[in-house]
């Protein structure tokens, strides 16, 4: 037994009678190596822990948490969590995870940890990325500068117990590369990101970063603004990725109950194109987010979310199952530091059968944006307005055409469902709860010039 | 003069350990946070949190590495174990040891008039909040959902170097937010308003949660009738305290000394010309009242004082730490933050205004004939090296032939820094603050900027209208 789940199992213990008591405790050890021009910037090597203590007790909640495993720390934390219940009003539907709501699902079995990630020499990851940042620069004649190359990785352990005697304990291992390079012709400068991500070093394909940078930064030179017009749009695949993250609160069963979800009350109807099928599966080791159990201790699952364009449902945690009836989809999220949310582990949709050159040449005329800014500022999940920075290429006759920069591409989340044309094959697992692919989009409305 | 958080000689001691296998420069940071908030939501108070962070952050610097480990343990043990892995981290292959005399610098004066959060008694949080959601539901019947929360930090910091410094602060901060959803037949809609202070529960002697949950409330509900936002470049007037946020993200980034020592910012070669309008005259002030971004010290133990940026359209400073002003040969200008002990410092904005002009306000809106009137921004997103930038709209309304008009739905501005910069055509003689976080790296900070009402010549405008 791990000693967190140890620390964990001693504070649920110790609820007293009519009190329910959780405690969730992680661990993670991260090294990060930065680099700039040739040298090594920072080496950061730390170690983070704490613990967060939920009570319920006459149906009312309090929380609280340290970023310290001490022992008196954790004390002080479930004193503090016990003295918040009674400033929270009543709520019959506040519980923590019982048998009941486990429903008979058991959890998966996933390796997510690799011992020969633990055995890397911190000389290994200095090497990798002074290396990326000496190849950045070697990639094209135009690279003018790497702002920063970087190696990072993480050695995540958590355990939960509540005084159910419910109990889960997961560890993990992760490391990622990247590349940011500047690119100057002249004509003005132009930045590109690269990265890759994994379990374990093997994992990465190392080339391909510097690689990305360089051909992303490359491809914008000389890019201008457009004259404003209604254009189909070819999101990459990170692109994708970051458009499904804002969608994704959407589905998210607490917003559902508290007005706040573009979708609510529309299950069984059609809010998108009939190519479009959405689900979260954290069962699926392939995705980063991957986990057998969600920050409750109740198993994951896969949960579609939309299938063939027809909304099915929610992703629920255990209070807003137990309220909305439905039960909870075991996807609670939380960091040690708040109460459980509800979340997305690892949101997809489900790949075509085109692959991104085939989308591409399957339009005469399209814009291919390649990043997006201003995600968070631009977009509103509760109204649904999505208005984003944009720069990319023009695409014309199936290939990359004038590059263009300092546009927005401006539509609805609700249009952009229904206005998804084509779902690339190229489904890529990247870092962060959701995985993208090359997708086309019929019409948004690009302003520019 | 505060108990301080760690013994002087296991400060000094921690700092020689780092040197002991050679090394430029070593520091010791601890910090010792607490925290409460509470969330009204749904109708009711949902929760109150507790929270309480300490640790230390420990640095080496050897040449052009620095080396950094962190620690939640500040026994002596637990800080040599820090330090060793730091210094091994700045691969510290030499010799020779560094003796360091530590010289405590008076701490900041300890404020009177702050009311410390940990004093006030959790129902008194709790019950601001059902007066910011009342005052909120009493707006009008669509307000459908009204989330109100509050949030408080205490935050002690120590630091001390291998230049003898040691000194230490202590911080106050406490904001209130109030998100609510109008809904109509147009679907629905959301308003935004969230005032912080460098202050304790006396911040509530000045901002009162039934405001602040009223100016939320009519916000959503304006939007209900909001028009779609029109499209293309367009002249742009952000009114007082609406638009800092612009200066912050289009110009305030670049000037910082790391994106500039790496090349990596549009105003690298600029220092001494011409940048902006004559009538820009851009700071960062550490020590601006009690400002969302004030703070005696910054987190690496300098003062923090008021440089002027930008004078009358010229660049004249760029905003330095430590260690870009140490290997730079310049003058500290007081901007090293970190978010945490878990992270390294870099150079920061505090609090960043454009200063009054001499323009009437509504002159400037009257001398438009068609544009965007901009009252709150959602914050927003900048490129440093190219200066693009996007800054999101909450609040906004068409100027039709010199009058502010219809409201108009969300949208996304996009321009380039110097490019806006040069195009301001009008800068009012009015003056107004905004709270807001500022992220960089991953690193998360209060800030706040302030400006007067600025015409814009053109910014594009990303709006859905036809």
């Amino acid at each position: 037994m791990s000693d967190l789940l140890e620390i964990a199992r001693r504070v649920a213990a110790a609820a007293r009678s009519g009190e329910q008591v959780e405690a969730y405790v992680v661990r993670s050890r991260e090294t990060e190596v930065e680099v700039f021009g040739g040298e090594v910037e920072s080496l950061t090597t730390a170690v983070i822990e704490g613990i967060g203590v939920r009570v319920v007790a006459d149906h009312r909640q309090g929380y609280a948490w340290a970023g310290s495993l001490d022992e008196s720390v954790v004390d002080e934390a479930l004193r503090d969590a016990r003295d918040n219940t009674k400033f929270g009003e009543p709520d019959e539907w506040y519980a923590l995870a019982g048998p009941v709501d486990l429903d008979g699902v058991t959890a998966v079995t996933l390796d997510l940890w690799r011992d020969e990630l633990t055995e890397v020499p911190t000389d290994e990851k200095v090497r990798i990325a002074l290396e990326l940042d000496r190849a950045t620069r070697a990639a094209d004649p135009r690279i003018r500068n790497v702002e920063s190359s970087s190696y990072s990785d993480a050695l995540t352990e958590g355990a939960l117990a509540n005084s159910f005697g419910l109990e889960a304990s997961q560890r993990r291992t992760t490391c990622g590369a990247s590349s940011s390079a500047i690119a100057d012709d002249g004509t003005g400068a132009q930045t590109g990101y690269g990265y890759v991500a994994g379990r374990t070093l093997g994992d990465l394909d190392l080339e391909s970063v510097p690689r990305d940078a360089a051909t992303r930064a490359c491809r914008l030179l000389g890019a201008r603004p457009i004259p404003g017009r209604r254009l189909p749009v070819i999101l990459d695949p990170l692109v994708t990725r970051s458009v499904l993250g804002v969608l994704a609160s959407a589905f998210n069963g607490e917003s559902v109950l508290k007005g706040r979800s573009l979708f609510a009350g529309r299950a069984g109807e059609q809010i998108g194109a009939a190519r479009v099928t959405v689900l979260d599966d954290p069962t699926d080791g392939r995705a980063l987010g991957a986990a057998t159990h969600d920050s409750e201790g109740v198993p994951t699952r896969p949960t579609v979310l939309i299938e063939a364009g027809v909304l099915r449902g929610f992703l629920q945690n255990v209070y807003t199952g137990r309220r909305s009836g439905v039960g909870t989809t075991g996807s609670a999220v939380r960091g040690f530091t708040s109460t459980p949310g509800v979340g997305i582990r690892a949101l997809r949709l489900v790949p075509g059968d085109h692959s991104p050159e085939q989308i591409m040449a399957s339009v005469p005329e399209a814009l291919y944006v390649q990043s997006v800014s201003g995600l968070h500022s631009g977009t509103n999940p509760i109204s649904g307005d999505f208005s984003v920075g944009a720069e990319g290429l023009l695409v014309r006759g199936g290939a990359f055409a004038e590059p263009v920069r300092e546009v927005t591409i401006a539509s609805t989340l609700q249009r952009m469902l229904v206005d998804i044309a084509d779902v690339g094959a190229d489904l890529m697992f990247l870092p962060g709860p959701v995985a993208g692919m090359t997708v086309l989009l019929d019409d948004m409305t690009v302003s520019g010039e | 003069m505060n108990e301080p958080l760690i013994d002087q000689d296991v400060l000094q001691s921690t700092i020689e350990r780092a040197l002991r296998g050679g090394g430029d420069f070593a520091e010791v940071f601890i910090e010792d946070r607490r925290s409460s908030s509470a969330r009204f939501d749904d109708g009711r108070v949902e929760e109150l949190v507790s929270g309480r962070d300490r640790g230390a952050g420990l640095r080496v610097v050897r040449g052009d590495t620095t080396g950094f480990a962190h620690t939640a343990d500040l026994s002596p043990a637990g800080l040599f174990a820090a330090s060793d892995a730091a210094a091994a981290a700045a691969q510290g292959g030499g010799r020779g040891a560094r003796t360091v005399a530590l010289h405590r610098q008076t701490s900041p004066a300890a404020r009177e008039d702050v009311i410390a959060p940990e004093t006030v008694d959790k129902a008194r949080k709790v019950e601001l909040l059902r007066r910011a959601d009342g005052a909120a539901r009493e707006q009008g019947a669509a307000i459908t959902s009204v989330t109100a929360s509050y949030a408080d930090g205490h935050r002690r910091i120590v630091v001390a170097n291998s230049d003898g410094l040691f000194a230490d602060d202590d911080q106050v901060r406490t904001r209130v937010m109030v998100q609510c959803v109008a809904t109509g037949d147009t679907g629905m809609q959301t308003g935004y308003e969230a005032p912080g202070r460098t202050m304790g529960f006396e911040l509530f002697d000045s901002i009162h949660p039934e405001q602040v949950g009223r100016t939320a409330a009519t916000r959503a509900l304006r939007l209900l009738d909001a028009v779609p936002a029109p499209t293309g470049r367009i002249p742009v007037v952000l009114r007082r305290g609406a638009g800092g946020v612009l200066f912050h993200e289009a110009c305030g980034h670049g000037l910082e000394a790391d994106h500039i020592y790496k090349d990596a910012s549009v105003f690298s070669a600029s220092m001494g010309e011409l940048v902006a309008s004559p009538l820009v005259t851009l700071v960062d002030d550490g020590t601006y009242g009690r400002e969302w971004g004030t703070l005696a010290i910054d987190d690496e133990g300098h003062p923090t004082q008021r440089n002027v940026l930008i004078d009358n359209g010229v660049l004249t400073e760029y905003m330095w730490d430590h260690l870009r002003a140490r290997k730079e040969g310049h003058a500290n200008s007081g901007n090293g933050r970190r978010e945490t002990y878990k992270h390294l410092p870099m150079p920061r904005m505090t609090n960043t205004f454009v200063l009054e002009g001499e323009t009437d306000p509504d002159a400037i809106v009257g001398s438009v004939e068609y544009g965007l009137y901009c009252v709150q921004l959602g914050g927003g997103q900048v490129n440093p090296a190219t200066g693009d930038f996007v800054f999101g709209v909450t609040e906004a309304y068409l100027i039709e032939h010199g009058e502010i008009t219809r409201p108009v739905r969300a949208a996304q501005l996009i321009g380039n820094g110097p490019d806006v910069l040069r195009a301001i055509d009008a800068v009012g003689n009015d003056f107004e603050t905004w709270t807001g976080m500022c992220g960089k790296n991953g690193q998360s900070v209060p800030v706040s900027s302030g400006q007067p009402t600025v015409l814009v010549r053109e910014i594009t405008v990303g709006g859905t209208a036809a």
